[in-house]
């Protein structure tokens, strides 16, 4: 039996690290308004690396809905394009690389991008690294097609945080590529887990964990898995979230008899109360600017605010509907996203902030903890299918949908983090 | 003599084990003593002098079937104030926490599972600020008591539908 089991773990394992077993699936409905239409080629010698860099870059951008995918087979050859041939199949701009393994057992992936209307090269990059960051390096590269060809810098090599949760009794907070695979585990808990917020500089994750059998911030290091407690002030200690200058985070304390919204540096030291009202103010996001937009019920119901960062005089921002709730600002400070209640349904809206139009991005009914891609072109939520809680992306222009599913548990509060270096 | 006390301990052990029945506070079981038989003969026996004993007073926090057994209180939906049917449950367990200043409480809200997990804590909240203010203006001393919110992440009843939010729009009297 034993043996067995062993036996089962290791064709696990071997599936794992060919990248044929999905730890999410990906339904894409919809396309962006201008397709791109570009051809990938199988990368030359692609198969001696543990995933299949040509496919990866394909799924990358095709998820994206900004790129129409023109089958190239495999090119060998990365000099002498015959750039006539694939302008004549409709490819505007053509992906093609090789694989190479080194004496010291990394992968060099050599990537070129070409225009195939100019007959010029656009771009190339050359990347050696060890075996287990193959997935990386495809990620890299379609994160410069992205950028090369709509000039807006890609996301694909980002990471997410969301919390994974099996029967009420067992959570775990997760980080995964942006596509939802390569999935680590951050932490393991038997009580509830939420509210996860990255760092800027994609190391940490603030969250709130129910350990200690009420609310309490935490904050902590992925990379050598130190906690920090944020914020354990009398009452519930919730809704972190981090500053742009990654030194301080804002809070939500009912230490002074009602939810409050607090600033506290990062190691928990000099706490100062910012929001100052009679109702429940919740729910801080960071404006570029350094402003803080947040969810108050001080005239009624839920509506989304907005104030300094030290605090002071707060201004309405939505006024349609009466549940407005978990505003995101994007990192240009243009768009709000939000959860809106109509109807009985919540659902994602997003809002242009200089003109106030407001646009419906969902059509579930349960949607929560909205959260902006880095470089402000997607938003990915939480959502239920099929009595499932799972993510969804879309773009913010709602023409471009994603829906990841896992086999197992209930996929909550996602969190996009930050471009690394 | 030595006989008597120790039916007195297996009597009072056995209050404390019956007594331990309800998930809260666990006593330490008694610790086991061997004690030295007495060595120096007594000069005359005594054979009229009644040794008494106590038992130990129940807990009334540890009664099953007391008061203090109901730690819940129910509210409305969109409803932050404690019903009637509550206040019982309030007063009762006020008047315990006055007479045993040692002991003290966490209040943890509750709400249904409609709506933001964030918005959600902070309405639990309020309900647990709810059952604190009421428990203080009945004299109960705020280092006595915390009000926490679990908002939707800990729900009593599963399923989406009224019986289920019902259960689940609550406060908690939990003893430390």
């Amino acid at each position: 039996m034993k043996k067995l089991n062993q036996a089962i773990l290791s064709a696990t394992l071997a599936l794992a690290a060919g990248g044929a077993l999905a730890q999410m699936r990906i339904e894409i409905s919809g396309v962006g308004s201008n397709q791109i239409p570009v051809a990938v080629a199988g990368f030359a010698d692609e198969n001696i690396a543990p995933q299949q860099i040509s496919a990866i870059i394909k799924a990358d951008l095709e998820r994206s809905g900004a790129f129409k995918l023109i089958d190239a087979g495999v090119i060998t050859s990365m000099s002498n394009i015959d750039y006539g041939t694939w302008k004549a199949k409709g490819a505007d701009a053509l992906v093609v690389g090789t694989v190479a393994k080194s004496a010291a057992g990394d992968f060099e992936v050599r990537y070129k991008l070409f225009d195939t209307v100019k007959q010029s090269e656009l771009s190339q990059l050359n990347v050696a690294r060890a075996p287990q960051f193959t997935r990386l390096t495809a990620h890299n590269i379609a994160d410069d097609v992205y950028l090369k060809l709509t000039g807006i810098r890609g996301a694909f090599s980002t990471r997410i945080a969301y919390v994974k949760e099996y029967d009420k009794r067992h959570y775990e907070l997760l980080v995964a590529d942006a596509d939802g695979e390569g999935e680590q585990m951050a932490l393991r808990s038997n009580e509830p887990i939420i509210s996860p917020s990255w760092s800027p500089d994609g190391t940490k994750v603030a969250y709130v964990s129910f350990e200690q059998k009420k609310p309490v911030v935490y904050v902590q290091n992925l990379i050598n898995r130190a906690r920090t407690v944020v914020a354990n002030e009398k009452g519930s200690n919730s809704s972190p979230v981090w500053a742009p200058t990654g030194n301080k985070l804002a809070v939500s304390l009912s230490k002074d008899g009602h939810t409050q919204i607090y600033t506290v540096n990062a190691d928990g030291g000099n706490l100062k109360r910012v929001s100052n009202s009679a109702g429940i103010d919740s729910e801080a996001n960071f404006a570029p600017d350094g402003s803080i937009y947040f969810m108050s019920d001080r005239s009624g119901g839920p509506q989304i605010y907005r104030m300094n960062g030290d605090g002071g005089d707060a201004k309405r921002v939505t006024f349609t509907g009466n549940y407005n709730i978990s505003p995101r600002v994007s990192a240009d400070g243009k768009t709000l996203a939000y959860i809106s209640r109509r109807d009985g349904n919540y659902q994602l809206y997003a809002m242009d902030l200089a003109s106030g139009q407001e646009q419906r991005l969902s059509d579930s009914t349960d949607d929560q903890y909205p959260s902006f891609a880095p470089n402000g072109k997607y938003i990915m939520y939480a959502t239920q299918a099929g009595g499932r809680k799972s993510l969804a992306v879309v773009s913010v222009d709602g023409r471009v949908k994603q829906r990841l599913t896992t086999q197992a548990g209930n996929i909550k509060e996602p969190t996009w983090g930050p471009f690394m270096q | 003599m030595r006989k008597l006390s120790s039916l007195a301990f297996i009597v009072t052990t056995a209050a404390i084990l019956s007594a331990c029945s309800t998930p809260v506070k666990i006593a330490e079981p008694a610790k086991v003593e061997e004690r030295q038989v007495e060595q120096k003969p007594q000069p005359q026996p005594d054979t009229r002098t009644v040794a008494p004993v106590e038992t130990k007073s129940l807990d009334p926090l540890d009664d099953p079937k007391g008061v203090l057994a109901n730690r819940s209180v129910y509210f409305d939906f969109d409803s932050y104030v404690v019903r009637d049917d509550g206040k019982p449950v309030v007063e009762n367990h006020s008047a315990y926490l006055a007479k045993n200043k040692a002991r003290s409480i966490l209040i943890q809200g509750n709400t249904d599972e409609r709506g933001g997990a964030e918005y959600n804590l902070a309405l639990g909240q309020k309900r647990a600020e709810a059952v604190r203010k009421a428990m203080t203006t009945l004299g109960v001393p705020e280092s006595q008591i915390e009000a926490v919110s679990l908002g939707k992440e800990k729900p009593k009843a599963s399923g989406s539908n009224e019986e289920a939010w019902a259960q689940n729009r609550r406060a908690d009297i939990v003893y430390k």
